[in-house]
């Protein structure tokens, strides 16, 4: 393609018509002050909501465009959509918490949006650039929210500890990028995979950029050696960001990861294969083995959240389209399952405002028993146990390493899904078997209880009729590594 | 009635009442009653159609009646029922425990009424429909998802420590279980299917054989539970309310030794006679072990419980000996030990609602006041010590008889658990019933009431029923187990010739 020709923009009309939204947002904000937070919030959902018909509308089959830059094929399409679940779900979370806790700043939801986009440009990077381009995007306004309630110390820290370790991550991450220029001699993933195809030695320097990458792509995904900044910002921030933190990122990050690596550097399975093992495999035992002595609901989430990790990346692991088909399942059933999670915790608010400390929890089964049963079904779920839809998250994952003939990694992850099954258990034996501890306020607003219901459901429900979302993880899967 | 998916409604009746229960709304009082009455009636219409199964059961054939096929995940895995000769009669031994159990907790669950038989319904639920599975995803499903109500039961509605024992209990089997789920991924990987009656007659790779029973033994060695991984039991039997521990002894036991003939036998036939002796070794020394344990128990609970995994020591004998009269003597015994250890449950539970104790040593006499519970306890200890005329010796004696053709010495110390096994029923027995009413808190104990009657009167029944007149249980075993020693013989020789034209052509 010529240099001067326009572009086709339809593949990436999704992300256009939102960064469009976003700031026409701004703008309505601006103008209108503060008090048209609930109104943006209400849009932003709303431009989340047609952006994801938007990209349920993209053509079938992989287009390109920007000079190679932008790739939108079924694999982005699975992976945009959640993404734009995820977020929308968590813009709806905050409302109330924004209302109750006196922050309502019409910025909330179009930081939200903001990242959304670049979310969304990460899952369809075909190049190193727009890979960067797409992951700063996305990490800029996710700093802001982390300290977004800025009277708070411990959100200010939190947001100021992000920030200085993403961009240390950053660094790592360009740092492997411009040695994968250096010795490869192009950053588009389409020219790395034909330039390494059939080649028999691979340059070290290429090699040692890999592993960069793939370093600051772990952190992202908060996966272990790379993960001490997870507990302590999804406790400092406040909780409407740490839901969000822990869904839609995770997703994108994790979509990132799967293309950047099974794409360009196919042929490097052999690898960056042992790294990824080392890497899920340490991430599933500090899951399971730390958070059983947290006892503040939002480490311990951090905690369950760097174990699932551990599990979705045996999927990359595999390196082959169950594993990735096994990723998506996981990732798809996890998002609903935190987001789930979150919702009931926005929801533990007693007089004197938000708890955080499981203990708090205690006997509630007796106090509020639905919230206790959403709870339970989620702690389930998170465990593994079926019928929940965790089990099958964990079925598919494993089935991949099987397939690859990786058992020991299978069974790793068993054994680590039974440590980690203590600690919700705990959780269950908390709000089922303890006395009951203070009751909890009504939540602020339907829209907790709405998101806790319907979440709540599909966890519950999802084994009736899981063929839909395993099939579509297929396609996807298929088209990734088509 | 052809047409009716006979499985699926039995299996699913009680999910429907639970739900039911789930809606009920008003007074705790109100809500108490109609979540009980709901809950009988749920259990007993599911009972009543499960009988059709038995009445429509074709004896005649080894043949999976009742098939129900539907698409479910797709690639192979579908929800796919059906009952043999092997499974038909677990069936109806939940259907009929579960409104006893209801019975038995009418009046002694006073807190979350509701709750309590919702929980219960769901495990009837899953409980049948391990037995009804036949695909390997489906009744994994079943398999593990009993945890969590179990887990509730015993954590809510248990005693002193049953936080311990609930998470003990969880754990346990969780662990057994996820190393089965790697298995199970092994075996859809290599057949492409996770349809049980294609992967019976799918043949892997000997050496693999052996891996993927080990897998499958630690769950069904757990869930049995078989020495050294039983130390669950107890905790779980002692904590639990009466009913639960009818639950767990009476059904979730039988579903390890299921499990083994369900899958280990006809799909590992070289890993099972692999390691058959080390079945055996582990069974005796359960045999035997256990049996010193329980003459030592202060609890009547933890002597019952340690006494369950001693019978289940019978049953992993008899399925291992491969021979007919071993497995269907193991089976009968499930059968048999259900009814028995499930009432002896009872029967503790009776006087433990009136004197909220279980130690041993509080009791004494109680034939001078309560003569109908005396002869009660008494039909439940003969059975479970196998005197001849009830069911427990059916059970025995062809077990034991299967050994002694594989191997004397199995047979022979399995025989010294039946002499230990009638010590410790006798003394228990003795100690609690016999001997001067002297106690001033027994003198005012009340006989058993028509509804603890009710209760053990099925009972009784069955107990004699199966130890005079076995020929209608027999029947629907028979030519299912003939099967499957068979199919596991013919098997073991295709791999034995396998394997020597291998060692050929390798020389």
């Amino acid at each position: 393609m010529p240099n001067h020709a326009v572009p086709d923009f339809a593949p990436a009309a999704p992300e256009i018509f939102l960064a469009g939204a976003a700031m026409a947002l701004l703008m309505l904000g601006v103008f209108r002050g503060d008090g048209s937070s609930r109104l943006v919030s209400w849009l932003s959902v709303l431009s989340l909501i047609v952006a994801f018909f938007m990209v349920q509308m993209l053509p079938d089959g992989t287009g390109i465009t920007f000079a190679g830059m932008f790739i939108t094929d079924p694999f982005a399409v699975f992976m945009k959509s959640l993404v734009l679940i995820g977020s929308a779900l968590a813009i709806v979370l905050s409302l109330g918490y924004v209302r109750a806790e006196g922050f309502e700043r019409f910025e909330y939801p179009i930081l939200i949006l903001l990242a959304s986009v670049g979310m969304m440009m990460m899952i369809s990077a075909n190049d190193l650039i727009s890979l960067y381009m797409g992951l700063e995007l996305q990490s800029l306004p996710l700093y802001v929210l982390a300290a977004f309630k800025r009277d708070s110390t411990r959100a200010t820290e939190a947001g100021l500890k992000y920030f200085v370790l993403g961009a240390l991550s950053s660094g790592m991450l360009l740092y492997g990028c411009s040695l994968i220029y250096g010795f490869a001699g192009t950053t588009n993933f389409t020219a790395l995979a034909d330039s390494l195809r059939g080649s028999e030695d691979v340059s070290l320097g290429l090699l040692i950029g890999v592993v960069f990458l793939a370093a600051g792509l772990a952190f992202k995904v908060s996966a272990v050696p790379f993960h001490m900044w997870t507990p302590d910002v999804y406790e400092g921030a406040p909780t409407p960001v740490t839901a969000f933190f822990a869904t839609a990122p995770k997703v994108a990050a994790m979509a990132l990861f799967l293309r950047a690596m099974l794409d360009p550097f196919a042929n490097l399975v052999s690898e960056w294969q042992q790294i990824i093992v080392f890497v899920a495999v340490a991430s599933m035992i500090l899951g399971a083995f730390a958070a059983i002595g947290q006892r503040n609901i939002k480490r311990l989430m951090a905690y369950s959240s760097i174990g699932h990790v551990g599990y979705a990346l045996i999927g990359l692991a595999a390196g082959t389209e169950t594993g990735v088909r096994g990723v998506l399942i996981y990732m798809a059933i996890y998002l609903a399952m935190t987001a789930g999670t979150f919702a009931c915790i926005l929801c533990m608010r007693q007089k004197e405002g938000m708890v955080e400390s499981i203990d708090d929890l205690s006997g509630l089964a007796r106090t509020s028993p639905l919230m206790a049963a959403a709870i339970g079904i989620f702690m389930f779920s998170l465990a593994g146990v079926p019928p929940m839809a965790g089990f099958f998250g964990k079925l598919y994952v494993f089935k991949a390493a099987v397939d690859s003939g990786m058992y020991l990694l299978a069974v790793i992850g068993v054994v680590t899904s039974v440590v980690g099954a203590f600690y919700y258990l705990r959780i269950v034996k908390l709000m089922y078997f303890d006395e009951p501890a203070e009751a909890f306020e009504k939540p602020a607003g339907m829209e907790l209880s709405l998101v806790m219901a319907g979440t709540g459901l599909f966890t519950l429900f999802f084994f009736v009729y899981p063929a839909p979302l395993v099939l579509w993880a297929q396609a996807a899967a298929a088209a990734l590594l088509g | 009635m052809g047409d009716w998916p006979l499985l699926s409604i039995v299996t699913f009746l009680p999910l429907v009442g639970a739900i039911f229960i789930f809606l009920i709304r008003g007074e705790e009082e109100l809500v108490a009653r109609n979540a009980r009455n709901v809950a009988l009636w749920t259990t007993v219409i599911t009972f009543a159609i499960s009988l059709l199964i038995w009445i429509n059961f074709d004896n005649s054939t080894a043949q999976f009646q009742f098939v129900e096929q539907g698409t479910w995940i797709g690639a192979g895995i579908n929800y796919h029922m059906g009952v043999d000769g092997i499974s038909m009669l677990f069936v109806i031994l939940t259907t009929l425990l579960m409104p006893l159990c209801i019975l038995a907790s009418w009046e002694s669950i006073t807190v979350r009424v509701k709750e309590y038989m919702i929980a219960f319904l769901v495990m009837e639920t899953l409980m049948i429909g391990v037995f009804c599975a036949l695909d390997l995803v489906l009744f994994y499903l079943f398999f593990e998802g009993g945890l969590i109500p179990m887990f509730l039961i015993i954590g809510v509605w248990g005693g002193a420590r049953k936080i311990y024992a609930s998470f003990k209990f969880f754990l346990f089997t969780l662990l057994g279980s996820v190393l089965m789920l790697i298995a199970l991924l092994y075996m859809y990987v290599d057949a492409g299917t996770t349809d049980i009656p294609t992967l019976m007659s799918h043949n892997f790779d000997p050496e693999v054989q052996k891996w993927l029973w080990l897998a499958f033994f630690a769950s069904f060695a757990v869930k049995m539970p078989m020495w050294p991984v039983h130390t669950w039991l107890p905790d779980a039997h002692v904590e639990a309310p009466t009913a639960g521990s009818v639950i767990l002894a009476g059904v979730l036991l039988k579903m390890g030794g299921y499990g083994f003939l369900r899958f280990s036998l006809p799909m590992f036939p070289v890993g099972s006679e692999v390691f058959a002796n080390l079945v055996f070794t582990l069974s005796i020394v359960a045999i035997i072990y256990t049996s010193l344990v329980a003459l030592m128990q202060e609890d009547m609970k933890k002597l019952i419980a340690y006494s369950s995994v001693a019978h289940m020591g019978f049953v992993t004998v008899g399925i291992f000996t491969f021979t007919d009269q071993g497995v269907t003597g193991s089976i009968v015994q499930m059968l048999s030990h259900g009814l028995v250890s499930g009432a002896l449950f009872l029967c503790v539970g009776v006087i433990y609602d009136r004197l909220h104790t279980r130690e041993i040593a509080r009791y004494g006499g109680l034939v001078h006041n309560m003569p109908r519970y005396a002869f009660f306890f008494m039909v439940f200890t003969m059975a479970s010590v196998g005197l001849p005329g009830t069911s427990g010796f059916v059970g025995e004696f062809l077990t034991l008889v299967g050994a002694f053709k594989v191997n004397t010495w199995v047979a022979a110390l399995a025989t010294t658990g039946i002499i230990l096994g009638a010590a410790y029923s006798l003394w228990l027995y003795r100690r609690v019933v016999f001997g001067q009413l002297v106690k001033e808190d027994l003198k005012g104990m009340l006989d058993c009431n028509r509804r603890e009657i009710l209760i053990f009167a099925p009972l009784v029944v069955g107990v004699f029923w199966m130890g005079i007149y076995p020929a209608p249980f027999l029947e629907v075993v028979e030519v299912s187990v003939a099967n499957l020693v068979e199919q596991h013989e013919a098997a073991l020789e295709a791999a034995r010739q396998t394997m020597t034209a291998a060692a050929q052509v390798g020389n």
